[in-house]
């Protein structure tokens, strides 16, 4: 049995360049990492989440993955300010691995401005732009 | 997400043989390093006055593609990172789970040999290792000649720097094989042949004709039993004989703080050998694993807590610098083990969440050399040189992780004791040598 999942990339999420997902739910946005970042990453085995009520700036980092092999920042696909956060990823930060899209989410906004989704690429440019 | 490039995993995730300690000393139960200087192109393991360049590939590449590792590059190699897990998403985990609990598997043919051969063979590399070559004795047991003792050495500078760690065979009268760093293999190769003028002595690459796998954790050799026909060599000793049919160099050493051997053989026949120990159930593991592993036991590497810049004094090889056996660098080995090293490689577990990697500094001076989350203890984990007054197990140390600061203690080496120590010992005489030697150096 396949302990990790096969590269996907939903079409219902919306792509920011440096491998970050949102799901856009109203005036709402989930946020995380794309299947291709945890999968360069290797192993997540530790994950901090940032504070509740941290403004976001699309484009900045927000918070950082650490894997086996190396720390990474993670940034922001959109602007906004941080309403909820994935508390159980402190002790199973391996969800990030195990279900990119799912239990693996990092962080929900408020998003700030709608016209920044306009930067950001759907599910089929997004895998393009991987190169295959 | 910035992703990393997979050649800078090879910072993190260096890899080697293995030696043995000074049973009761407080340094490290076993040295071997591996790993590239940080910065150092991977194409300067080739040079131009010595050895063979590295092909880049293992004779076991394709079996290591057709398992899905992972690979990086590593001192101009491909190496295997890590395999597919089994059952989790954490196959770096598992495969150091693997090792500490049962057995795995590791291709390190990427490290270099060097065969020292002639009636000279002695004197040379007594000149240039910091042990007591003329401990090495011949034989399993006396009733059966043939390779014999290994013995865990540094390589220093005239200045008292490490060039390389590395550990010695004895294969026959005056005969020895040398296992180097991959990335120092060419300049090891050059620094012997430079002191080898005038000497009736052969200096011989012989990185070509190995293939080296190490098979290690608490059950390899029951493992390997099987499969062996040889009395397997006890710890920190070597013999020669068929493994699955295959003539192999059976060493007792490895660099993972587990029992095990490391199996040195022609490149060509290293698959069938690699697919009979698979076919026994040993799993195969990878670079990332290796470094956890070794990291836990307190195992330095080279470019990591050994440099150039570093006496083994300070790095706790005391043990293994025999200083009346007038190596290269001795005297200044000599001089910081009377005066006391100015600063002390510790081991430290972090107090709080969070991994302390290599280049952080310690408040106070001193910096980290190697950090990682322990898969055994669930903490931050690493080795640190800092001022000696502050190198006692119990200190409170600060280490800046990226602008934010975190607790650790400095703790008693080594954070796991593996099946290793579980060994056969030195003799007396070496184990009260040993600790003599140590307890000069902690003074």
């Amino acid at each position: 049995m396949a302990a990790t999942p096969p590269a996907s990339y939903p079409e219902d999420l919306l792509y920011h360049p440096q491998h970050d997902w949102a799901r856009i739910e109203g005036g709402e946005a989930t946020l995380g990492i794309t299947w291709y970042a945890q999968d360069s990453l290797g192993e997540v085995v530790f994950y901090e989440p940032p504070p509740l009520g941290k403004q976001l700036q699309q484009g900045e980092v927000y918070a950082e993955i650490e894997s086996v092999k190396a720390v990474a920042d993670v940034f922001a696909p959109l602007s906004g300010e941080i309403v909820a956060v994935n508390d159980a990823l402190a002790q199973n930060p391996l969800a990030i691995n195990e279900d990119p899209y799912g239990a693996g989410w990092l962080v929900r906004i408020a998003v700030a401005d709608a016209g920044e989704l306009d930067a950001l690429m759907d599910a089929r440019s997004y895998a393009a732009s991987l190169g295959g | 997400v910035v992703v990393p490039a997979p050649s800078a995993a090879a910072r993190s995730t260096r890899q080697a043989a293995t030696p043995q300690p000074p049973p009761e000393a407080a340094g490290p139960g076993e040295a071997r390093a591996e790993s590239p200087d940080p910065g150092e192109p991977a194409e300067a393991v080739h040079s131009a006055a010595g050895a063979a360049a590295p092909s880049g590939r293992t004779p076991l590449l394709e079996r290591h593609r057709a398992a899905g590792a992972k690979l990086i590059a590593f001192a101009g190699f491909d190496m295997p990172l890590h395999y597919p897990p089994r059952e989790s998403a954490a196959p770096v985990r598992e495969e150091h789970i693997a090792v500490r609990s049962r057995c795995g598997l590791f291709d390190v043919s990427h490290m270099g040999q060097i065969e020292v051969a002639g009636p000279h063979a002695a004197d040379l590399l007594q000149r240039l290792l910091s042990n007591d070559v003329e401990r090495m004795q011949l034989g399993a047991t006396p009733a059966r000649p043939g390779p014999g003792a290994a013995q865990y050495s540094v390589l220093c500078s005239e200045e008292g720097g490490v060039l390389d760690d590395l550990i010695a065979y004895r294969l026959g009268p005056e005969r020895y094989l040398v296992v180097t760093n991959a990335a120092r293999h060419a300049s090891d190769v050059d620094w012997f042949r430079a002191h080898a003028r005038g000497l009736e002595v052969e200096v011989r690459d012989a990185r070509a004709d190995y293939a080296m796998l190490a098979l290690q954790g608490p059950a390899a050799r029951e493992l390997l039993r099987p499969l062996a026909e040889l009395e397997l060599p006890a710890r920190m000793r070597a013999a020669e004989g068929l493994v699955a049919g295959v003539g192999a160099l059976v060493c007792g050493t490895g660099y993972t703080g587990e029992d095990g051997v490391e199996l040195l053989v022609a490149p060509r026949q290293a698959g069938a050998l690699w697919d009979a120990l698979v076919a026994h159930g040993a799993r195969p593991a990878g670079l990332a694993a290796r470094d956890t592993l070794r990291l836990e036991a307190c195992l330095p590497l080279y470019g990591n807590e050994l440099t150039t810049a570093r006496s083994p004094i300070a790095a706790g090889l005391g043990w293994c610098c025999r200083e009346a056996t007038r190596f290269v660098g001795a005297p200044a080995v000599r001089a910081v083990r009377e005066a006391g090293p100015a600063e002390r490689l510790v081991a430290f577990r972090l107090a709080e969440p969070g991994i302390a990697r290599a280049g952080s500094a310690v408040a106070g001076g001193g910096e980290v050399t190697s950090g990682a989350l322990s898969p055994c203890l669930g903490a931050g984990i690493g080795l640190a040189y800092v001022p000696s007054a502050r190198a006692a197990p119990g200190t409170a140390l600060e280490i800046d992780v990226r602008g934010r600061p975190r607790r650790a203690t400095v703790v008693e080496k080594p954070f796991v004791t593996g099946s290793s120590s579980a060994g056969p010992r030195p003799s007396r005489g070496d184990r009260r040598d040993a600790v003599l030697t140590d307890r000069r150096a902690a003074s």
